[in-house]
């Protein structure tokens, strides 16, 4: 038997592991089970004859007007959790998609444990075993776990008709791996975001993927679920699979990770461990520049209440709601997922049946019941979910800029004014920094940040006086989401009435004068935000533990 | 002008291939025609171009307003059944007072003005209805125009009891007919439909509400715009549609029978189809209507004078609205 030998320190649970380069069957077994006999303080990690589990060498990939990959070399070895960072647009999904084969590199070689495997499909490259979890999941909500999970798959019987028995303790057997007890029959449908992820990380287990892609993977799960995530993937290392973490959360990456590999605007900057690497040092590598303060509120004079709500309520999403917005403030919306928030502001902005309560702007009582009115009224909704509430994705970025503004662009003819819409559009593009090749791009060939401020620009342009922000700076990078929190206290400082959902407590901490809890679809609080609220007692009101 | 050159700087900064993508159908266009040319020189004759161009006028006329709904992303199977519906309706107002079998027996020869207003308010009903069904009850479209076009066409069945309704006054038939005797009037009516389309699509609230509703209904709804209330204009515009198209077709036959247009609104969808209208929504052209509209009868001319079965005619019809869609697919959808 070739051991060679190589004793590293991999994971604290295995501290001793053994690398072995070339082997056969019954050499494993023995080695397995010599492993266990010294009760797993030995690790034993088969790669085979490469040092590298995946290699992408100088990949480029063209989009009509857009560089998106600029020769990237990029590469992980056996056994780690490797972080791939960067601001929104700098190629780190792109680059991705081109490894698991939604997309053919323009040129460039991939390749997997020493075999070439550019231009493989999903399919092809999920049987040799890589495997990704998108940031947006799309199982099949109508069917069960394990139909998802087997999917295309399915073990069948001698008749060729599915096997849901073995299908059912197969399933069982994957979701072990992963200490998820779950019933395999359970409808997608009735799972937590949280479950539906371990979900997905199961599959790729099924798949026994030993590169595992995670984009994102805590942007929609609460802080308990992130620890279980955790404990997953310190799981999955030990097995010797990799998994690349494509995160905006840099104390995840502090936390998870072994190796952080930055890229910006198509290039691949640099890749460095992780207990070497400084917060500072790791932002300007991604942003290319130094930012100071990543939430930035300026003081502002807060002038007379704009919006006042009594006693809202909507369906058994919630009730007995009452609060007070002023001219220049920041309201913070802090809770749980699901607590009802969204709703609420969906309610006052006219797109959700009221059942009771009312509102008034500037002391005068409103009965808003679509979002014209609302419009009508100076409000703007921000939507949670650009993507399924925001975008027009195929259609052009000056398209989406101008649409909630469009009463205004009509001349004496009822014909639109297209040189005025020109021009608003290409001013706030600018005055936003939208990074974008033309304004007649399509927008969803834009970066999520970039879409965001497009988002931005197309309430800006309706001249609010009260904006409703819902998660503004959800599965945004660093700096583009410095960028939007300058504006949106600017937008504060020209005295408008911010009214902002954040489910990052440093966001809301940082940027609200007053902080409204909300739990099960109540008001549990509503708390200024001075010197005496601490993180801890804003998370005990928001976990409704006071 | 500056619009033609804009288009020409994005095609560079998009690439060749882009541009073909997006102006390929008219180079299809003039490929056909120059290939027919070639193969039957009688193609190039004027009399046989303004054949063309009034034999594309009725079809062409629905699938412009197939065009608005399907940039909704909807359907309207109707149009076919509307349009017979407002022919005979309007037939069934606009014979002669010496007609040998008048529909209304004692009725006087009405001015030409109540037929067309009659063809036009149908087909604006038909839509109406369809659009409030999809608006209201949230059923999809296919089901929603599926009902009216079989219902339509059993309420012509049942006005006209299954007989055709002829002779017509000649202020209908002249619109069959010819102006200075060169121009044909339905390709006036169809050319004047093709301006107010475009300016309505291009130059109007009402034409960006109807590519956002179909790039992104929730994202329209969210954005100030009345989702239901534009969806019934929009049914309503396509039915409007197919009774100016009635009209048309009452001046060029002469008379109409319950049989009439059946099929037509196959012609209609793939028209504005293979001009690159997408069925997932929010893209699509007038030009393109038309364009598709043209490849359609250049088509079936074509086959007519090289002597094809008419048979045959129906299969490379098919073959081109399949590949056209598959185009239109691989255009829009996935980025590979």
């Amino acid at each position: 038997m070739i051991c060679d030998g190589e004793l590293r320190e991999l994971h604290p649970a295995a501290p001793f592991t053994i690398i072995v380069k070339r082997y056969n069957a019954q050499q494993i077994s023995c080695l397995r089970f010599s492993a266990c006999r010294k009760q797993k303080q030995i690790g034993v990690l088969f790669v085979g004859d490469h040092q590298y589990v995946l290699e992408m060498k100088n990949i480029v990939k063209h989009f009509p007007g857009v560089k998106a990959l600029k020769g990237v070399d990029f590469s992980v070895t056996p056994g780690e959790v490797h972080a791939l960072i960067g601001e929104n647009g700098a190629g780190k999904s792109t680059l991705m998609k081109c490894l698991i084969g939604i997309h053919a590199p323009t040129s460039g070689d991939i390749f997997y444990k020493g075999q070439m495997v550019t231009g493989k499909n999903t399919s092809e490259m999920l049987k040799i075993g890589v495997s990704m979890i998108h940031q947006e999941l799309n199982p099949v909500r109508t069917r069960s776990i394990m139909e998802n999970i087997w999917l295309g798959r399915e073990p069948l019987n001698a008749l060729g008709l599915v096997n849901h028995k073995k299908m059912y303790d197969m399933t069982k057997d994957v979701l072990k791996v992963i200490d998820l007890t779950i019933d395999p029959k359970t409808e997608m449908s009735k799972l937590s975001v949280a479950k539906m992820q371990m979900i997905e990380i199961a599959k790729a287990v099924s798949y026994n993927a030993d590169l595992i892609i995670m984009d994102e993977p805590t942007s929609a799960i609460t802080d308990r679920e992130v620890n279980q995530l955790f404990t997953v993937i310190r799981k999955l290392r030990s097995e010797g699979r990799s998994i690349i973490y494509i995160s905006h959360k840099l104390d995840e990456i502090f936390e998870i990770t072994d190796r952080v590999t930055v890229m910006r605007d198509g290039d691949l900057i640099g890749t460095v461990a992780t207990k070497d690497l400084k917060v500072e040092v790791m932002i300007n590598m991604m942003v290319g520049r130094d930012v100071d303060d990543l939430f930035p509120k300026i003081e502002c004079p807060i002038g007379e209440v704009v919006l006042e709500v009594n006693h809202l309520a909507s369906g058994k999403f919630f009730q007995d709601v009452s609060f007070t917005a002023r001219a220049g403030e920041i309201l913070g919306v802090a809770g749980l997922v699901g607590a009802g928030r969204t709703e609420i502001i969906e309610t006052i902005f006219g797109i959700r049946r009221k059942d009771a309560g009312e509102i008034l702007i500037n002391g005068k009582k409103v009965n808003i019941r679509s979002s014209q009115e609302a419009i009508k009224h100076g409000m703007a909704l921000l939507t949670e979910d650009r993507r399924e509430t925001g975008i027009f994705p195929m259609l052009s970025v000056s398209f989406n800029t101008m649409i909630a503004n469009i009463e205004t662009y009509v001349n004496k003819i009822h014909l639109l004014n297209k040189k005025a819409i020109n021009e608003d559009c290409k001013n706030y593009a600018k005055a936003i920094q939208i990074k974008t090749p033309s304004l007649s791009q399509r927008v969803e060939n834009l970066s999520g940040g970039n879409q965001q401020k497009v988002l931005i620009a197309r309430w800006l342009l309706t001249s609010p006086q009260i904006l409703f922000l819902d998660e503004p700076t959800r599965g945004i990078d660093v700096g583009a989401k410095s960028e939007i929190h300058k504006i949106i206290t600017n937008l504060a400082g020209e005295g408008k009435t911010i009214i902002m959902i954040s489910s990052e407590m440093p966001e809301v901490m940082g940027m609200s004068d007053r902080i409204m809890v909300v739990h099960d679809g109540r008001i549990t609080g509503i708390l200024d935000n001075n010197k005496e609220l601490t993180q801890e007692k804003l998370m005990a009101y928001v976990a409704n533990a006071v | 002008m500056n619009s033609i050159m804009k288009k020409f700087r994005d095609a560079e900064n998009a690439g060749v291939s882009d541009f073909i993508k997006k102006y390929g159908i008219v180079f299809v266009l003039l490929f056909m025609i120059v290939g027919i040319s070639i193969a039957s020189p009688t193609f190039l004759t004027s009399t046989n171009i303004f054949n063309v161009f009034t034999q594309t006028a009725i079809t062409g006329i629905m699938a412009l307003g197939m065009t608005f709904v399907i940039i909704s992303k909807g359907i309207d199977l109707s149009v076919g059944s509307v349009l017979a519906f407002a022919g005979v309706v309007a037939a069934s107002l606009g014979q002669v007072a010496t007609a040998t079998s008048k529909f209304y027996p004692n009725m006087a020869q009405l001015p030409t003005i109540v037929p067309i207003l009659a063809a036009m308010i149908v087909g604006t009903l038909c839509g109406v209805i369809s659009g409030w069904l999809i608006a209201k009850t949230h059923i999809p479209a296919f089901i929603s125009t599926l009902g009216m076009m079989t219902i339509a066409r059993g309420l012509t069945l049942i006005y006209t009891q299954g007989k055709p309704v002829s002779n017509l006054q000649p202020g209908i038939t002249m619109l069959g007919g010819k102006v200075f005797n060169v121009i044909p009037v339905p390709v006036l009516i169809y050319a004047v439909a093709i301006i107010i389309s475009w300016i309505l699509l291009n130059n109007t609230r009402f034409g960006k509400h109807v590519y956002a509703i179909g790039a992104n209904s929730k994202a329209a709804e969210v954005s100030g715009i009345n989702v239901g209330r534009n969806i019934i204009a929009i049914y309503a515009y396509c039915g409007l549609f197919a009774g100016i198209a009635a009209i048309v077709f009452a001046g060029r036959v002469g008379s109409v029978h319950p049989g009439a247009a059946v099929g037509y609104e196959l012609t209609a969808i793939a028209s504005t189809t293979i001009g690159g209208t997408s069925h997932s929504g929010g893209i699509g052209t007038i030009w393109g209507a038309v364009v598709g509209a043209l490849i359609l009868s250049v088509l079936a001319n074509a086959l007519t004078l090289l002597g094809v079965d008419a048979y045959w005619q129906q299969v490379f019809v098919g073959l081109i609205i399949v590949g056209a869609v598959v185009l239109d697919m691989r255009k829009n959808t996935s980025k590979k």
